[in-house]
C-alpha cells in the first residue's frame, strides 16, 4: 500500500512540477507525499533536505490518509522571497536561518498558533507562539584526523588560533568556511559569532592568512576534510558532520569557549489555507522533527551536549536577530568579513 | 404590641448599606488609581527601553573616511526583546532621506530639539509606540541630521496591564471584603447600646419607675434623659394618685368610726325587732365600707413601700406567732381554732417586716373568713430548699376554680362571696408583698371538696 502512494507520488511528481505555478523564487526540488486526489493539503516550504525530511512526511501521514503533503525546497533567503511574494501558496514555512524566520515573523507574515504540544516548549523554542523550534544543531570546527596527526586536538578557537599559528604549514591552503556572500546559515553563524567574541575576527583573519577556501554548504565541507583536501572547516553544522562523516576521518569538535547552537524553526504564514493541519504538522515536528535532520536533538533536551561544550549559545529568537539583517549593518559587517578573511 | 409600633427603616441597615458602598467606592477608586498608575508606569519603561535603543543606535552613527556610517548595535534590538515578545519596527533616514529598517513606519512628529520624542501609532493593523530622535552630525563642515525611530508593539504592555489589574482588582475585592466585615461588625457594635437599653428597660418590673443608671453612649444622652424624665412624670403622677386614694379612704373611715359607734349606741336603744335589723344592716354597711377603706390604705402602703423597700433581717417564725396572735379574736368569735406548726430555730429573710406582717394577716383573715364556723385552719412555717414557706390552709370551699387565675387582681373577688364581706385587695397586696420581696404566692385547692391553701415563698437571707 505504501509503495503504490510512494510510486503514486513519484508518478505525479513531474506532473506537480509542470503544474506550479511560475515560481518568481528558485526551487531546488520537490516531493509530494500522499494521495493526489487527498482532500486536504498541506504546502511546505522548507529549506531542509527532501531526503531528510520524507520519512517524517510519511510518519505523519501515516493516521492521516486523506492528506497530502507538498514539500518545496528553497535556500533559505529564496524562502524569504517566496514569503514575501508568493505567501499565499504555502501552507507552512521551516527554515534553519532562524534570523530570517524571525524576521518574517516580526514583520507579520505568520500566524498565532497555541497548543498542548507547544505550551511545553522550554522558553527559547518559541517566540511570540508563532515561530516554534523543533531541532538543536550545534556549529562546530571538523577537523581531519591524517591533516592533524601528531598534533594536539584543540579544545577551543583559542587553542586552534595557537595551532594553527605553530603549524602554518599543516594548515596551508586547507582551512575552509562558509562564504557568507552566498549562505546564510553561514552568515547567521558568524554574526552570532561576532557579537560573542572578539576571537571570531582574529580567528577569521588567521583563515584568510591561510587562503581559506569559502563553501556554500556543510555537506561540501564534512567530504573534504574526509578526503584529507581540508584540514579544518570552521562552523560545520556538527550534528550533519557527526552524522555524516566517518569518526576515523574526521573530528567534530564543539569549541568549549563557546559553542553556537542553531534551531530549526517553523511558522504557519498568515495566508495559510490549511492552518488546523499545519499546526497539526508543527507538533509532530516539536514531536519527531529533530529526526529530520541528522544528528540533531529534540528541543526537549535541553542538557544535550553539556558534557563536551561548557558554554552552549543557543540563537535567541527574537529582535535582536534584526540587527544583522539591516541592509547597513549586514553591507559593513560582509565588508569587515572580506576584508579579514580575503586578504 | 409591637404590632402598633409603625416602623420606618433600619438604622443599623442603614448604617451598613452606607459603609457597604463607602467600601466598594473606594474599592473600585483604588483599582482605578493603581490600574492608571500601572499603566503609566508600564508605558514609561516601554518608552525608556525604547529611548534607550534609539540613543544607542545613534550613538553608534560615526564619520568614517569622510563617509557617514550607522553600526547597530546588537543590544540596541535585543533588550527590546527582554521584556516582552513585541514585534520591533525601525527607520534611519538621514537629511529627511530613507537609509534603513521600515520605509512604510508613520513619519514622526518632526523635532523641536534633541530631546526623544514619543508617539502612540498604529501599523500594520497594530498599535505601536514609537520613539524618534535627531542627532546633528558635521561632515566635511556640512550639518547632517541622523534621525533614529524605533517602534514596538504593545501586546506585552497590555498582558502585564491585564495581569496588573487582575492583582489589583483581587486586592480591590479583598479590601472591599474586610472593610465589609468592619462595616457590619461597627453598624452591629453602634446599635449595641440601644439594644441594651432597650432590654434593660423591658427587662424591668411593671413598677420600676427608677430612672436609667447604667453609663450611655453620648448620642444617647437626650434619650436616656428624655426617658429619665418621663418616667419620673409618669412615678410622681402614680404617687399622686395613689396619695389621693390614700388620702381619700383617710378621710372616709375616720367619719366612718364615729357613725358606726352612734349606730351601736342606737342598736342598744332600739326595742323593735325590724329597727334593730335595719340598725344591723346599717352597721355591716358601715364595716363593710370601712374594711375597704382600710384595705385600700393598706394597698396604698404596701405600694410605697414595696417601692421604697427598706430590707433588714425578719424572723419569720415570730413574724408568724405575732400574726397568729393578733387574729385569735376573730377567730373565736367564729370557733375556729388555729393549728400552728412553726419551728423552734429562727428562720430569717431580708425584707420589710410591717409589709410581711400585712400579707401575713390578709391570708389569716381570708382563711378565717371563708372557713365554715367550728373549723380548723392550719397555719406551717417549713424551710425548703433556698427558702421559707409559710402556708395557711383551712376547711372551707376552697378557691373557686372559675377566678383562680385572676383572684390577685384588684378589685377581683370570687363568686364565694355573697355572704361575706371584702373588697378584693388582699390578695393584691399579699401578691405585691410576695413579689417586692423576690419571693411568690401560690393558690392551690387542697382537695376536689374544697380547702383553701395559699402558701408564700420567700427566699432565705
Ligand atoms: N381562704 C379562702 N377560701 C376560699 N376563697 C378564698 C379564700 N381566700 C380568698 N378567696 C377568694 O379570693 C377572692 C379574693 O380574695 P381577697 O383579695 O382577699 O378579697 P376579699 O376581700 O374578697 O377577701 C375572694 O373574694 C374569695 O373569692
Ligand atoms: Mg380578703
Amino acid at each position: 500500500m505504501r509503495k503504490f502512494v510512494l510510486s503514486l507520488g513519484l508518478s505525479l511528481l513531474c506532473w506537480q512540477w509542470a503544474a506550479l505555478p511560475l515560481q518568481a523564487f528558485e526551487i531546488e526540488d520537490h516531493i509530494s507525499v500522499g494521495p493526489a486526489d487527498a482532500r486536504q493539503v498541506l504546502r511546505v516550504i522548507s529549506n531542509g533536505d527532501a531526503e531528510f525530511f520524507e520519512p517524517t512526511i510519511r510518519d505523519f501521514l501515516s493516521s492521516r490518509p486523506d492528506v497530502r503533503v507538498d514539500y518545496t525546497v528553497a535556500s533559505s533567503s529564496e524562502l524569504m522571497v517566496a514569503m514575501g511574494r508568493e505567501g499565499h501558496n504555502v501552507d507552512l514555512a521551516i527554515s534553519s536561518a532562524t534570523d530570517l524566520q524571525t524576521k518574517l515573523v516580526n514583520d507579520g507574515l505568520s500566524r498565532k498558533y497555541v497548543s498542548s504540544v507547544t505550551a511545553q516548549l522550554p522558553e527559547w523554542a518559541r517566540w511570540r507562539d508563532n515561530l516554534f523550534a523543533f531541532t538543536q544543531e550545534p556549529a562546530a570546527i571538523v577537523l581531519s584526523r591524517s591533516a592533524l596527526a601528531g598534533l594536539p586536538i584543540p579544545k577551543s578557537r583559542q587553542e586552534l588560533i595557537g595551532l594553527m599559528r605553530e603549524h602554518p604549514d599543516r594548515f596551508e591552503g586547507k582551512v575552509g568556511t562558509y562564504d557568507l556572500q552566498t549562505s546564510g546559515l553561514g552568515y547567521l553563524f558568524a554574526t552570532q559569532d561576532a557579537r560573542t567574541s572578539e576571537t571570531y575576527w582574529r580567528l577569521s583573519e588567521v583563515m584568510g592568512s591561510f587562503g581559506v577556501k569559502l563553501y556554500c554548504c556543510s555537506s561540501q565541507m564534512i567530504d573534504d576534510v574526509s578526503s584529507g583536501e581540508l584540514a579544518l572547516a570552521y562552523n560545520v553544522l556538527g550534528s550533519y558532520a557527526r552524522a555524516k562523516g566517518n569518526p576515523d576521518e574526521v573530528i567534530v569538535m564543539l569549541p568549549q569557549d563557546y559553542t553556537i547552537i542553531m534551531m530549526r524553526t517553523a511558522f504557519i504564514p498568515k495566508t495559510s489555507e490549511a492552518p488546523e493541519l499545519a499546526g497539526l504538522f508543527i507538533d509532530h515536528l516539536i514531536a519527531r522533527g529533530w529526526e529530520a535532520a541528522p544528528g540533531a536533538v529534540s528541543v526537549s533536551e535541553e542538557d544535550a551536549w553539556t558534557g563536551e561544550a561548557q558554554a552552549l549559545r543557543r540563537i535567541r529568537m527574537g529582535p535582536g536577530l534584526l540587527v544583522y539583517l539591516d541592509r547597513l549593518k549586514k553591507a559593513a559587517f560582509l565588508s569587515e568579513w572580506s576584508s579579514a578573511i580575503l586578504q | 404590641m409591637s404590632g402598633s409600633i409603625r416602623l420606618r427603616g433600619s438604622i443599623q441597615r442603614r448604617l451598613i448599606v452606607q459603609l457597604l458602598t463607602g467600601a466598594a467606592l473606594l474599592a473600585t477608586l483604588m483599582f482605578l488609581v493603581v490600574q492608571s498608575y500601572a499603566r503609566d508606569l508600564a508605558g514609561q519603561s516601554q518608552d525608556e527601553i525604547l529611548a534607550a535603543s534609539v540613543t544607542a543606535i545613534l550613538d553608534s552613527a560615526a564619520v568614517r573616511n569622510g563617509d557617514l556610517t550607522v553600526d547597530i548595535p546588537y543590544f540596541a534590538f535585543s533588550m527590546l526583546g527582554n521584556i516582552s515578545e513585541d514585534r520591533v519596527f525601525y527607520t534611519i533616514t538621514r537629511n529627511g532621506e530613507f537609509l534603513t529598517g521600515y520605509p512604510d513606519l508613520p513619519k514622526p512628529m518632526a523635532a523641536t530639539d534633541t530631546a526623544p520624542r514619543f508617539r502612540t501609532d498604529s501599523y500594520d493593523g497594530e498599535s505601536i509606540r514609537m520613539v524618534t530622535a535627531t542627532r546633528r552630525m558635521s561632515i566635511n563642515g556640512q550639518p547632517d541630521f541622523i534621525e533614529v525611530t524605533v517602534a514596538q508593539t504593545r501586546y506585552g504592555l497590555r498582558q502585564q496591564l491585564a495581569g496588573i489589574s487582575r492583582t489589583v482588582a483581587g486586592f480591590g475585592l479583598g479590601f472591599f471584603v474586610i472593610a465589609a466585615l468592619f462595616g457590619i461588625l461597627a453598624a452591629q457594635s453602634a446599635i449595641q447600646p440601644l439594644r441594651q437599653l432597650a432590654g434593660s428597660v423591658s427587662r424591668r418590673g411593671l413598677s420600676d419607675l427608677r430612672p436609667v443608671s447604667a453609663p450611655v453612649p453620648a448620642e444617647m444622652e437626650v434619650l436616656v434623659g428624655a426617658l429619665n424624665g418621663f418616667m419620673s412624670r409618669l412615678k410622681a403622677s402614680l404617687a399622686r394618685s395613689e396619695d389621693l386614694i390614700a388620702e381619700a379612704a383617710h378621710r372616709v373611715r375616720t367619719p366612718l368610726t364615729t357613725v358606726r359607734t352612734q349606730a351601736e349606741i342606737t342598736l342598744r336603744r332600739v326595742d323593735k325587732p325590724q329597727n334593730r335589723q335595719a340598725v344591723r344592716e346599717m352597721i355591716r354597711a358601715i364595716d363593710e365600707s370601712s374594711r375597704a377603706a382600710g384595705q385600700l390604705l393598706d394597698h396604698a402602703m404596701v405600694s410605697f413601700r414595696s417601692d421604697h423597700l427598706e430590707v433588714e433581717d425578719v424572723e419569720i417564725c415570730r413574724l408568724t406567732r405575732d400574726a397568729v396572735s393578733r387574729v385569735v379574736p376573730m377567730a373565736d368569735l367564729r370557733d375556729i381554732e388555729l393549728d400552728v406548726t412553726i419551728p423552734e430555730a429562727a428562720i430569717c429573710v431580708k425584707g420589710d417586716a410591717i409589709l410581711l406582717q400585712s400579707a401575713l394577716l390578709n391570708l389569716l383573715d381570708n382563711a378565717i373568713k371563708y372557713s365554715p364556723p367550728d373549723s380548723r385552719v392550719y397555719v406551717t412555717v417549713r424551710v425548703v430548699e433556698t427558702g421559707v414557706e409559710i402556708t395557711v390552709q383551712d376547711n372551707g370551699e376552697g378557691f373557686p376554680k372559675a377566678d383562680m387565675g385572676r383572684l390577685t387582681r384588684r378589685f377581683v373577688r370570687g363568686s364565694n362571696t355573697e355572704t361575706v364581706v371584702g373588697s378584693g385587695l388582699g390578695l393584691t397586696i399579699v401578691n405585691e408583698v410576695a413579689r417586692a420581696h423576690g419571693g411568690q404566692l401560690l393558690l392551690t385547692n387542697s382537695s376536689e371538696k374544697g380547702g383553701a391553701c395559699a402558701s408564700l415563698y420567700f427566699p432565705l437571707a
